[in-house]
């Protein structure tokens, strides 16, 4: 009886020990995920542990995604410039986990970069690359043998390069969310951060700083830099993401020397196109020497992940 | 016990949520996806099996130079789906409850912002029903200003 009675309690724990590993583990973060499991008490009824986890919120931080991020320099009026991308040859570098997740970001990134510029010549060199990341990672299905297909029969069409970069990126974020994987699925969101900051702050004609769309666009990413580090601490603790936690904390450092205030946001529809206008005023202050400094800082990031 | 009542509901909840969750890749897809139409997606995957009454929140930086559309789908068994955006003051910019409940939200910026959605699963209001849960969606869809 006593043998039965401790293998039951040996089991009991283990699921329960799976169980919150389990509902931590999964999706977005939940917000209130730390203390709920304290507080469930184990000798409560059955409609108290039903309402404990009816009550937990979740929490997104969505970071821009590498086909923003490219679409973001370009609508700043930026060049296209080869030279700042990642080489394809590289992918035989990347054997680690931590390493195909950044480079996963980093080559959809210059492929979204490459695509909106109409670089037909490289386009399918860097989908093969991303897909080599990603399979590496063994994301199922992201990059399959039609999309590349796909892409070879529409590497005329922006429009449709885009869907399919846009598809493939969906994929893999949602395979790793979906299968328990948050950690790697936010490595991959910060290689392809990182790859739209290093391509912008390299692009900048330092000939034309004030006054320079593209040094307006950098000084925005200020705004996303906190949810980049929300999204990084909840999941502290996998050694990759605390390395990474070491790394941004250089660049937040140099973003908190920019100045960026904003004024009371109104919101105006503009009734010929149902379109709702966010009106605001924002005042933004970056000297040569600040900016040289996020430059250098980023850039010596960005390199660590590549080589 | 009592452990050993509530042990069994534990295990089927947490088999459904993980069930539940790698199906909203499939809900997200199809139901959400063809919402954003001529915006471009941005990949952009944020999906999770919410309850009646639960909220969900994500902050988003968005940027002067674009356009964006904002989708929030719920599955069908699922009452209707509430969303907020909010500025960093917590001003409420706007709230698709005062317009019944649309899924989808075109806006533009002067200058970039962060701002906060919140989206909230209504209730059905019948008391003693065990409460629905279904995926819920959010997607994102941007074009360059015109």
């Amino acid at each position: 009886m006593n043998k039965m009675l401790t293998f039951k309690s040996i089991l009991f724990t283990a699921v329960i020990v799976f169980l919150i590993a389990s509902i931590t583990g999964c999706g977005p973060k939940d917000k209130k995920s730390a203390d709920q499991q304290d507080k469930i008490d184990l000798a409560s009824d059955n409609l108290q542990v039903l309402d404990d986890i009816k009550q937990a919120e979740k929490i997104f931080n969505s970071l821009p995604s590498p086909l923003e991020s490219a679409m973001l320099i370009k609508s700043a009026g930026a060049r296209f410039d080869k030279s700042y991308l990642n080489l394809v040859e590289n992918t035989s570098k990347y054997v680690t986990n931590k390493s195909m997740a950044l480079n996963l970001g980093i080559y959809t990134c210059d492929l979204s970069f490459a695509s909106l510029y109409d670089q037909t010549e490289i386009i399918i060199n860097y989908m093969n690359a991303a897909k080599k990341m990603a399979d590496g990672l063994n994301i199922l299905e992201s990059i399959d043998q039609e999309a590349i297909e796909r892409l070879e029969e529409n590497i005329n069409n922006t429009d449709v390069i885009m869907e399919i970069v846009s598809e493939t990126f969906l994929n893999s974020n949602s395979y790793l969310e979906d299968n328990d994987q948050p950690a790697i699925a936010t490595i991959v969101l910060v290689g392809g951060w990182i790859e739209g900051l290093y391509i912008a702050t390299q692009l900048v004609d330092m000939s034309e700083f004030d006054g320079n769309k593209l040094v307006s666009t950098i000084i925005d990413q200020k705004l996303s830099i906190g949810i980049l580090f929300d999204l990084l601490k909840d999941n502290a603790g996998h050694p990759s993401i605390d390395e990474l936690i070491i790394q941004i904390d250089g660049i937040r450092k140099v973003f908190e020397k920019i100045s960026l205030t904003s004024g009371p946001v109104r919101a105006e529809v503009d009734k010929a196109t149902n379109v709702t206008v966010l009106k605001s005023e924002v005042k933004t202050d970056m000297n040569l020497a600040t900016f040289k400094e996020l430059k250098e800082t980023v850039a010596t990031i960005r390199n660590s992940f590549i080589n | 016990m009592k452990i050993i009542r509530v042990f069994p509901i534990l295990l089927l909840f947490t088999a459904f949520t993980i069930h539940a969750s790698a199906q909203c890749k499939g809900f997200a897809k199809q139901s959400c996806l063809p919402e954003l139409k001529s915006y471009v997606h941005d990949g952009n995957y944020h999906a999770a099996v919410l309850v009646e009454g639960e909220e969900a929140e994500l902050y988003k930086t968005f940027y002067a130079d674009m356009e964006y559309r904002v989708a929030i789908c719920g599955a069908d068994n699922l009452p209707n789906v509430e969303f907020k955006i909010l500025d960093s003051n917590k001003n409420v910019l706007y709230n698709s409850k005062d317009h019944n409940y649309p899924k989808t939200w075109d806006f533009k910026l002067e200058s970039s912002q962060q701002l906060k959605l919140v989206v909230k699963v209504t209730n059905f209001n019948q008391p003693g029903d065990t409460p629905s849960s279904g995926c819920v969606s959010i997607m994102f869809g941007f074009k360059v200003k015109n």
